[in-house]
């Protein structure tokens, strides 16, 4: 199997990458202005909602139920799809998948294909495997174009050319349009992408889109969409191929009114996106007749096999994370080396690749959580950051690692009352070299990384356990308080064990 | 070499063993689900209405309200409002509510091209969702196929009062007997934010939406 993620197992470590992004003020504006607007308009719609928190108890509820059932769940939706006329083809890794389709394209003679915006074709570099066939792939989503035409790479799930603003987007399609006299009003860029598009859509008969939700009672499709380029290549085309990941299936199509008031919601700030469309399998005389749908794995079951962190499948790709996460909203996507940046994708990535490859991305991240708070699924993303860091060091670190040893004692220590206060009354006498006016400011070795950017409080005299079994032992005849009793009882009950 | 499919459901399988307590089934399962969610509208009839117009101009849609006599002669004055000629009316639109004096083209027969350059489509639809300014097509008699209301400029779309219903739950109720059939939910012209985030109208399907309501 050879499981892969975009670039993401050549991209350097996040800290890295992401220097450079940090010097780029122009970058940093864009993605802060972008986010800014999207998250203004998400609070707007999210709390006129007043089932909100409701909802997303049942969007994670359907969507863990469905990875519990995964299995039964894809075998519906194949045993479905395929009685309406559609085809199911399971692709174990990138290159099986890319393998698939590009053997379906060659068998309707096709020799380019018209795209719908998808990350799963990104995670498994699919133009690229296009166009090592000979075959051109032309992406229709706005953004895609602009990335695609300017030889640059997605930064985000939901707008992956945020990161560029309108005269740097003029400048690409003013020479790859070959429209010298372009100016920069959004309006005039859209109306040019709308013309250079419209020949491609009317003229290419293979499609290839990826699928935001598989129902399995019925073997739907659905995509959600706000331009109709969605639309357009999921209609016009007489072939139509889309890729999908296995945990994109949900049990049925009542499912999909908690999903579709999720979903717009958080992604794009509207009440509902223009286009939605589901279709099952082929309809005579509507749309193409020969539909295929690809199932991907490419390290899905790897997460599955870890409870802990499983729930990283029921990302919903809606981007919320990335625009609230304050670590994204400085550095833009293109830091995390994959297709999926932001919370999400430092965790969606490095399990993906059997957390083998972009370990740095677990640990990019300041965990204040802001990204549980708005995840419309309730994926508990820093939980998972830290049990993925758990797993770098554990499992990628020697037993030798500085790291990995000071984390073994440190577990040690915390996990005994006697070893923790005679750690306490060691650190006291040990710090004092590092201390000045109370704090410490240079730690040796690997710990000067923290003190390189912080400043660490030095240990005090006296700790609170210290101070209180004192006082208690210079006030014994004070008559005390209910509480202050209950309190003295559970201190004495502690000191006990 | 085992092929792809068993591998995967395998790989599944073995990655689920490793949950403990026993496995119920997948329906019984599914039916515990937590859906505490609003699933039935609150608003009266008129206030409902009211709603989903509003909603439909906040996404730039053009709204007429009508009764059910007058239609004909308001889906004629919307057209001739926008200068529309060249109009094809989806196949198995009830004739009485189209103007008389105004000559369609009917669906069957028209090829990409004559979508491509005529002034707009008249279309019904199926249900409608107050809440969020939506209009679902499932492309039944009188809806067109796909491709009907996507490829022209312009879509008018009639809206019986009677088919607008509030939440997004009670949309899917009245779905329930076309959930096989092809599912378009439209709310507002085609749109893009993609660049600066500037929300532009009118992109690659229909740049301007007319619903008129018939109540």
């Amino acid at each position: 199997m050879t499981i892969r993620v975009g670039e993401a197992e050549h991209a350097p470590s996040f800290q890295k990458a992401a220097l450079p992004l940090l010097e780029d003020a122009q970058l940093r504006r864009n993605v802060r202005h972008a986010t800014d607007v999207i998250q203004r308009k998400r609070g707007i719609v999210v709390h006129e909602t007043e089932d909100w928190q409701e909802l997303r108890t049942a969007g994670s509820a359907i969507k863990a139920h469905t990875l519990r059932y995964l299995d039964q769940y894809l075998l519906q939706f194949e045993e479905a799809c395929t009685a309406a006329g559609g085809y199911v083809h399971w692709a174990g890794d990138a290159d099986e998948a890319n393998r698939i389709i590009v053997d379906l394209v060659k068998q309707y003679s096709g020799s380019e294909v018209i795209k719908i915006k998808t990350m799963t074709s990104e995670e498994i570099g699919l133009n690229e495997a296009l166009e090592q066939a000979g075959i051109r792939a032309h992406e229709t989503d706005l953004a895609e174009v602009i990335n695609q035409l300017g030889g640059d790479t997605s930064s985000h799930i939901v707008a992956p050319a945020l990161h560029k603003n309108r005269s740097q987007v003029r400048e690409i399609f003013r020479e790859r349009m070959n429209l010298p006299g372009l100016s920069d009003d959004p309006e005039a860029l859209t109306a040019a992408a709308r013309h250079y598009l419209r020949e491609k859509f009317l003229r290419v008969k293979i499609g290839v889109s990826g699928a935001n939700f598989l129902v399995a009672e019925a073997g739907s499709v659905c995509i959600v969409e706000s331009e109709g380029n969605g639309r357009m290549c999921l209609t016009l085309p007489e072939v139509l191929i889309s890729i999908a990941g296995i945990e994109k299936v949900i049990p049925r199509m009542r499912d999909m009114e908690v999903f579709l008031q999720l979903l717009p919601r958080s992604a794009t700030g509207e009440r509902m996106n223009p286009y939605n469309s589901l279709w099952t399998g082929v309809r005579a005389g509507d749309g193409p007749q020969h539909f295929h749908v690809v199932l991907l794995d490419n390290g899905r079951t790897g997460i599955l096999a870890d409870p802990e962190s499983r729930q990283t499948l029921q990302c919903i790709r809606c981007g919320a994370c990335l625009n609230t996460c304050p670590v994204y909203r400085q550095t833009g996507g293109h830091a995390y080396g994959s297709n999926y940046s932001g919370p999400i994708g430092a965790i969606v990535t490095p399990q993906l690749l059997q957390m083998r490859q972009a370990q740095s991305l677990p640990f990019a991240s300041t965990l204040c959580g802001a990204c549980y708070e708005v995840c419309p699924v309730k994926i508990n993303i820093p939980e998972v950051l830290i049990h993925l860091r758990g797993r770098v060091v554990r499992e990628q670190k020697s037993a030798l690692d500085p790291e990995a040893l000071a984390m073994k004692t440190a577990a040690a220590i915390f996990t005994s009352r006697r070893r923790f206060e005679a750690a306490q009354r060691l650190g006291r006498i040990a710090q004092w070299p590092m201390v000045s006016h109370g704090w410490m400011r240079n730690l040796p070795g690997l710990l000067g990384n923290w003190t390189r950017v912080r400043d660490l409080r030095a240990l005090p005299k006296q700790t609170f356990r210290e101070w209180w079994k004192k006082r208690a032992k210079h006030a014994p005849n004070t008559p005390a308080s209910a509480p202050l009793r209950a309190a003295r009882k559970l201190s004495e009950d502690i000191g006990r064990d | 070499m085992t092929d792809a499919r068993t591998a995967i459901l395998d790989r599944i399988r073995a990655s689920l063993s490793v949950d403990s307590g026993p496995v119920p089934g997948s329906a019984a399962d599914y039916g515990a689900l937590p859906r505490t969610y609003i699933r039935a509208g609150k608003l009266d009839p008129e206030a409902r209405l009211h709603l989903f117009l509003e909603r439909l101009r906040d996404y730039d849609t053009h709204v007429v309200a009508t009764d059910a006599a007058s239609l004909p002669r308001t889906i004629a004055s919307v057209l001739r409002e926008h200068d529309q000629k060249k109009v094809i009316a989806a196949d198995g639109l009830p004739a009485e509510i189209l103007p008389a004096d105004f000559a369609f083209l009917p669906e069957r027969g028209v090829n990409l091209d004559d979508l491509d350059s005529c002034d707009g489509i008249v279309t019904l639809c199926t249900v409608a969702i107050a809440w969020t300014g939506s209009i679902v097509l499932t492309h039944g008699p009188g809806e067109g196929a796909r491709r009907l209301s996507l490829v022209p400029d312009r879509h008018l779309c009639v809206v019986r009062a009677e088919q607008v219903v509030e939440t997004v739950p009670e949309a899917f109720e009245r779905l329930a007997p076309h959930a096989t059939q092809p599912l378009t939910f439209i709310s507002g012209p085609s749109a893009t934010a993609d660049i600066e985030m500037t929300r532009i109208r009118g992109v690659h399907g229909p740049r301007f939406l007319d619903v008129v309501l018939v109540h």
